[in-house]
């Protein structure tokens, strides 16, 4: 089945500069109780988004009007703990499309892009350059180019490539299952589990 | 032939074949499930289709989100009771075995996997959890996956994962008295931080580490992901076979003894080369506790919050944050810091090894008044076993009492969650923000911590009482 390809995008960018944000404040636990990959978005930083109340914590960037976008820049070390691809799923649901970090947690990776999320490691110190950028102008844009594996800072110049296997950025630029892939080698497997009996 | 090392000889015994310029197609021996993060795999499979490709190789088991009383009644919360029914409903679908709630074999993956002698040196196994990484004390590779990767595995029986790279975390010497495997874990964590292994797979070795039992062992590989490890593991020895001699579904006999055989190979070469290597003495380690919200923040119980993050793993920022969050402030001493609550089990520290040692040291002494404390058992067999050697009976004539097996208030999924803007000692594995319920505030340590905070009402030292 295929998935929603990645080539370019070009956005505004949601600043999020706590580090070591874990999955559990991506999506708490008590919200892992759904049976569909639909509507995890509702309760993305459920916890720092709104008080015991439920009313929206005017302190957190995703209740200030200001910042919007399809790109969230992160603080180093996201996505860290629990394996939960909720994680994943919430960050799309809400509207995002791209995460940007100088470092991401290995489970974090690859569940985000096993749902065509991209995850954009970056250097400290673009980091820094990034956040400084969208604190001093919210309307600042991102471009991050997959085939030539770059994000810049529209209007500045400045850009940074980043890594990505090229398998992977094989399936996300195409629409490429991983699972259509594996399961295209059943009969391989097989014999290597025969193979293997012997 | 290169020398290598025990991860390379089980991943290089498993590939199936190599994505050219891509991951490797990596056969998994063990899948474990649970209601959770699996409900959405199997919808995949549905979509698509297709049955599970080797359904005997898959085990199920409810425990992230059951109740811990009450067991034989339906569950209460409408969510939970529905993820529990669609795993029950998905297991019959495609002929896998379900250890359910109320089923003798029942309990958290983590525990029941081992106790059951599921679990055995050079597999591979996965499972959709974190904690995964618990398997590898067995000489396992064992990780953590995400619910793609689950249908993945149910479709193929294979994973997609690229190499990690390889470390080796060394202990030498032997711990001293009130120091656990699981001050072990968190002094080496605190020491590297929680993103200080990402993107490597562990090799847990030294004479501390050969010391311990296999549950010791099993706290000490849990938290590997702790640090960002893929996984953790420890080479088997003779503890390791004589866990396994007998178990449920462990091979029996002759047929034993040719895996003992095999076993004994599995150990990495003595000149095998790790991408980085570490090295840690046991004589410095002492009880520890976590003072912030992360699992890297952890001191000696004795010694005051420090006054900046000192594994320069967190910004000014980020370390105000954490104390803000706790309600603490630098210099401020742990030891004597009230405590509300006290958490004993979860897959970290909820097996025989750890109520044993709760039990033992609160044998005789009262709780504390004020503390509330949940004493969850890992497994049916767990529950079992404490009640056969009296330790339901110490426990309650401590003012305990032993609940039914599940994660609990480890994650809080169930009713078990730790009221906003209360302190917490838990022998559970996170200390995040909020993962012990909106607002909880959780302090780590070892079962035996723990045991001195439910007779004292504050972090103590435990070993004031050793």
């Amino acid at each position: 089945m295929p998935i929603e390809k990645f080539t370019t995008l070009v956005s505004t960018c949601v600043p999020l500069p706590a580090e070591n944000v874990d999955t559990d404040q991506i999506i708490p636990a008590r919200f892992l109780k759904a049976t569909s990959r639909e509507g995890f978005g509702e309760n993305l930083f459920r916890d720092w988004r709104y008080d015991h109340a439920g009313r929206p914590r005017k302190d957190f960037v995703l209740n200030d009007e200001r910042y919007g976008g399809e790109i969230m820049v992160a603080g180093k070390n996201f996505g860290s703990g629990s394996s939960r691809e909720h994680a994943a799923w919430a960050i799309k649901d809400y509207g995002f499309r791209v995460v940007v970090s100088s470092f991401f947690a290995d489970i974090f990776r690859n569940n985000a892009l096993n749902n065509g999320l991209l995850p954009v490691q970056v250097t400290g110190d673009f980091l820094s350059l990034l956040f400084n950028r969208i604190e001093r102008d919210p309307r600042v844009t991102v471009r991050v180019d997959l085939e030539k594996q770059a994000v810049s800072l529209e209007g500045e110049g400045v850009s940074e490539n980043f890594e990505i296997s090229a398998y992977k950025k094989k399936c996300l630029l195409n629409g490429y299952d991983d699972i259509d892939y594996l399961l295209s080698m059943k009969e391989r497997i097989t014999e290597w589990e025969q193979k293997r009996e012997l | 032939m290169s020398s290598k090392t025990i991860f390379d000889k089980i991943w290089d015994d498993h590939v199936v074949s190599t994505v050219p310029e891509g991951p490797d197609v990596l056969y998994i021996d063990r899948h474990f499930i649970h209601e959770v993060t699996s409900p959405q795999a199997f919808g995949g499979l549905k979509r698509r289709g297709i049955k599970v490709f080797r359904p005997d190789k898959t085990v199920a088991t409810a425990d992230h989100n059951v109740p811990t009383t009450s067991q034989h009644l339906p569950i209460q919360e409408e969510l939970s009771r529905v993820q529990v029914e669609k795993l029950a409903e998905n297991c019959s679908e495609h002929n896998i075995a379900l250890y359910g709630l109320n089923h003798p074999y029942n309990g958290i993956v983590h525990v029941i996997g081992p106790e059951l002698g599921i679990t055995q040196p050079g597999m591979t196994i996965v499972c959709g959890d974190s904690h995964t990484s618990t398997h590898g004390a067995f000489g396992c590779i064992a990780f953590g996956i995400g619910t793609s990767e689950v249908e993945m595995v149910l479709a193929g029986q294979c994973i997609m994962q690229s190499r990690p790279k390889t470390m080796r975390i060394n202990i030498d010497g032997i711990p001293g008295q009130g120091v656990t495997s699981k001050d072990i874990i968190l002094y080496i964590i605190s020491q590297i931080s929680t993103g200080g292994a990402t993107g490597y797979f562990v090799e847990y070795s030294g004479k501390a580490v050969r010391s311990l039992s296999m549950e010791a062992r099993m706290t000490i590989c849990n938290m590997s992901i702790e640090m960002g490890a893929r996984g953790g593991l420890i080479a088997p020895d003779e503890v390791t076979y004589e866990y396994l001699r007998g178990r449920e579904f462990a091979p029996a006999g002759k047929e034993f003894d040719r895996h003992v055989e095999r076993w004994k190979k599995l150990g990495s070469d003595s000149d095998a080369r790790f991408d980085r290597e570490l090295f840690f003495e046991a004589a410095d380690i002492e009880p520890m506790i976590t003072w912030g919200t992360n699992p890297g923040m952890g001191i000696p119980v004795t010694a005051p919050i420090p006054g900046k993050d000192e594994t320069g793993n967190t910004s000014e920022a980020s370390f105000r944050k954490s104390l803000d969050y706790m309600g603490f402030n630098p210099g401020e001493p742990m030891a004597g810091k009230k405590v509300d609550y006290v958490f004993v089990g979860s897959c970290t520290n909820g097996r025989i090894e750890d109520l044993r040692s709760f039990a033992q040291f609160v044998k005789g002494r009262k709780k504390a008044e004020g503390v509330t404390a949940w004493i969850v058992p890992g497994s049916r067999q767990v529950e079992k076993q404490a009640a056969g050697e009296g330790i339901k009976d110490i426990l309650e004539e401590a003012g305990f009492e032993l609940r039914q097996p599940g994660c609990s208030a480890c994650l809080a999924m169930n009713e078990d969650k730790i009221p906003e803007g209360k302190y917490a000692v838990s022998t559970s594995n996170r200390n995040f923000e909020g993962r012990q319920g909106p607002g909880a505030r959780t302090m780590l340590a070892s079962p035996l911590t723990a045991a001195a905070a439910a007779i004292t009402g504050v972090v103590t030292d435990p070993r004031e009482f050793l």
